[in-house]
């Protein structure tokens, strides 16, 4: 007689998900087994992305995996009652996972993994195809690495699109008695949290690409610099470095090559503006997160004055597949210069709020309506902030434009980090406004004239054009204030904050109390 | 009584000499040593500029920049608990402002203050990347998302409730 396997019971880890109560559902899940004397084999995934399901329970069966949620406590004994260890329908069933048009329509390279492994399961990490971008890359040279990642298109993800692979060249050939691989996960950006759920939930993926990074550059030791509201990515990150190094992927003699690298989780201390790289190389050497002037450029002189790259999570955890299917398979994906994918993040006031990677050159329309289901509440969407608090606000009269760097920046937008907050009808564009000069002024870090001061100003020119005092002259006021602040700042805090102060008044202007257009 | 403070201020000397030992070699080693100082005192006392300035052969002006610098070393104790309500965009969108606007009433207390009971300190954060199940939270380590007034009002009661240590 055969002994069948316990059915395997997926419950996410990652933090959005134990936000809306996905410990409290494990539990339940086990003790109802318990009760009725079943096995079970409850394993503890990344999130799948769909956020609006979590917590999203699934269930393997011959067919696939079968979804069920959004789970509370409460559901889990009439879930066994159903029948769903063998997929049995339910009233909180979605059928197969991966047959959710949600998830069937994206393009997953970056995040192929996500939701499908134990995070800190290196065999997992191995069956699922991890680890096979390294060993290629063990017998390439450091100038064949970063021509596959120059080919690739591969462009800065945390916001900037500079390309990769030119930073890397830089490094490369730059002298040093040191080189370092830095990670900036310092993810501030309000409807963002690629870079956390990838920590969370595939960070082997993210070691993997910090070594290739490592190897192509030179470099012997790395950083991963994240928040400190993100606790529990430092804490998976910090297990999952010590269990890579264990199996010799890091270390002294990284696979047996003879070639050194070494990580190390550093926390932030909620600064915004040390997600700005120069500000983050500061606080990374212990001093206050002010801006640097450049040049030197970090890749020639950057954490402790040694060449340095710094790249984003998203940019570094895609270097993997891009080493494991070539640079043409990453290239076809996406438009004109902007290649690949870009897992754009669904949030503020959407029904369907979630992770959503697809190739560069779709439209917001798609994303909000297609993915997100439009607005949470059903009212119409009349506002979304693209690219985090210094993005533009975007009118439904541009949800059409494809999103790709160079046409959203054509049209005095950026994609930055890819996050995507939908506000509805009711919003009052003064307002956000205000608060983008507010936050400006919150997290400026003071080194230049500009952003300190100005941003400060431009809270008080907005509460005085909201009052109606002197409307037409502080508004003129206002639009010098932002070229200041655009021009005459150090960094993107300050150049960028005019972003969406000056989408809110070119688009809503009845906002303001002025009837025309505001043109400027 | 005078003895027992006595006593906890020892070996608090002596727990903060161990975690300056740990650190001081680490290179950058200014934030771990802050986070780590906050982690065991729960803030940054003053008397630990100089320790941290000496052990790291650094100026007590730089130590106490690092310190005004970031908004989460704690230059005086905060409550049993912290409960932080986001403030960013994704969470307005979904109406933050109302949390913060209860919170305040029901706590009577504002932004970066504390109860009178020192029950707990009420701050704002900007994104605790939970974005797709705004509006957010957090209290203490953990984090709760599609926050409603009704939520909030049974948490805070929660905390609240809670018996100061004796």
């Amino acid at each position: 007689m055969t002994r069948t396997a316990s059915p395997r019971v997926l419950v996410p880890i990652d933090s959005s998900a134990l936000s809306v109560g996905a410990e409290r559902v494990a539990q339940a899940i086990t003790r109802e087994a318990d009760r009725r004397g079943l096995s079970i084999d409850l394993v503890r995934n990344g999130s799948r992305g769909l956020f609006w399901l979590e917590p999203l329970v699934e269930v393997e069966t011959p067919a696939g995996r079968i979804a069920y949620g959004p789970v509370l406590p409460p559901d889990v004994p009439d879930l066994f009652d159903a029948g769903f260890l063998s997929g049995r329908p339910h009233r909180l069933g979605h059928g197969l996972s991966d047959h959710i048009p949600y998830l069937a329509g994206q393009e997953r390279l970056t995040f192929a993994r996500m939701g499908l492994t134990d995070p800190l399961s290196l065999n997992d990490y191995r069956a699922n195809g991890g680890f096979a971008g390294l060993d290629r890359a063990m017998s390439m040279s450091g100038e064949e690495l970063i021509r596959e990642v120059t080919d690739a298109g591969l462009r800065g993800r945390g916001g900037a699109a500079f390309p990769t692979g030119v930073k890397w060249a830089t490094v490369r050939q730059a002298e040093g008695r040191r080189k370092y691989v830095v990670c900036n996960a310092d993810e501030g950006d309000s409807g963002t949290f690629s870079d956390r759920m990838l920590m969370e939930g595939d960070p082997y993926c993210l070691i993997e690409g910090m070594t290739i990074a490592a190897l192509a550059v030179g470099a012997t030791a790395g950083y991963i610099y994240t928040r400190s509201e993100y606790p529990h990515a430092c804490r998976t990150l910090a297990v999952a470095i010590d269990r890579a190094r264990e199996a010799g992927y890091l270390g002294a003699d990284v696979l047996g090559s003879g070639r050194a690298f070494d990580l190390e989780v550093r926390m932030g201390a909620g600064a915004y503006i040390c997600g700005e790289e120069t500000s983050l190389l500061e606080s990374l050497e212990g001093k206050p997160g002010l801006v640097r002037f450049k040049p030197p450029l970090p890749a020639v002189a950057g954490l402790f004055g040694q060449p340095t790259v710094i790249n984003n999570v998203i940019s570094l955890a895609t270097v993997p597949i891009i080493l494991a299917r070539g640079a043409a398979f990453y290239r076809d994906y996406g438009v004109g210069r902007s290649h690949g994918t870009l897992p754009f993040q669904l949030a503020g006031n959407i029904r369907h709020g979630g992770l959503v990677e697809k190739a560069f050159g779709l439209t917001l329309a798609a994303l909000l309506y297609d993915y997100g289901g439009g607005s949470a509440n059903g009212r119409p969407i009349r506002a979304v902030q693209v690219g985090g608090p210094l993005g533009a606000y975007v009118p439904e009269s541009q949800f059409e434009v494809p999103l790709d760097y160079e046409t959203y920046s054509r049209m005095g937008a950026m994609i930055g980090h890819g996050g995507i907050v939908a506000f509805d009808d009711t919003v009052d564009m003064a307002r956000m406004a205000r608060y983008a000069m507010e936050f400006c002024a919150l997290e400026s870090c003071g080194k230049c004239t500009p952003c300190r001061i100005g941003s400060r100003r431009g809270v008080e020119v907005i509460d005085r054009i909201i009052a109606d005092q002197e409307r037409a002259a502080n508004l003129a006021l206002l639009e010098s204030l932002c070229d200041t602040l655009e021009y005459g700042s150090l960094c993107a805090l300050g150049g960028m904050a005019p972003y969406p102060v000056r989408s809110a008044l070119r688009h809503f202007p009845q906002d303001f109390g002025v009837e025309t257009p505001v043109l400027f | 009584m005078s003895n027992l403070v006595g006593a906890d201020r020892e070996s608090d000397q002596a727990a903060l000499r161990a975690i300056i030992e740990v650190h001081r070699a680490m290179p950058g080693a200014m934030l771990p040593l802050l986070h780590a100082i906050q982690g065991q005192m729960g803030w940054v006392p003053a008397e630990v500029v100089p320790l941290i300035s000496d052990a790291l052969n650094v100026s007590r002006a730089e130590v106490q920049g690092v310190l005004d610098f970031y908004h989460d070393f704690r230059r005086a104790p905060a409550g049993r608990h912290v409960l932080q309500i986001c403030r960013a965009e994704s969470c307005q969108a979904m109406g933050s402002y109302r949390l913060e606007a209860q919170a305040r009433d029901i706590l009577g207390i504002n932004f970066h203050q504390t109860t009178p009971d020192g029950a707990l300190t009420l701050e704002p954060v900007y994104c605790l990347g939970n974005c797709a199940c705004s509006p957010a939270i957090r209290i203490d380590d953990a984090i709760y998302g599609r926050m409603d007034p009704a939520t909030l009002d049974a948490l805070i009661g929660d905390l609240r409730d809670a018996q100061a240590p004796a």
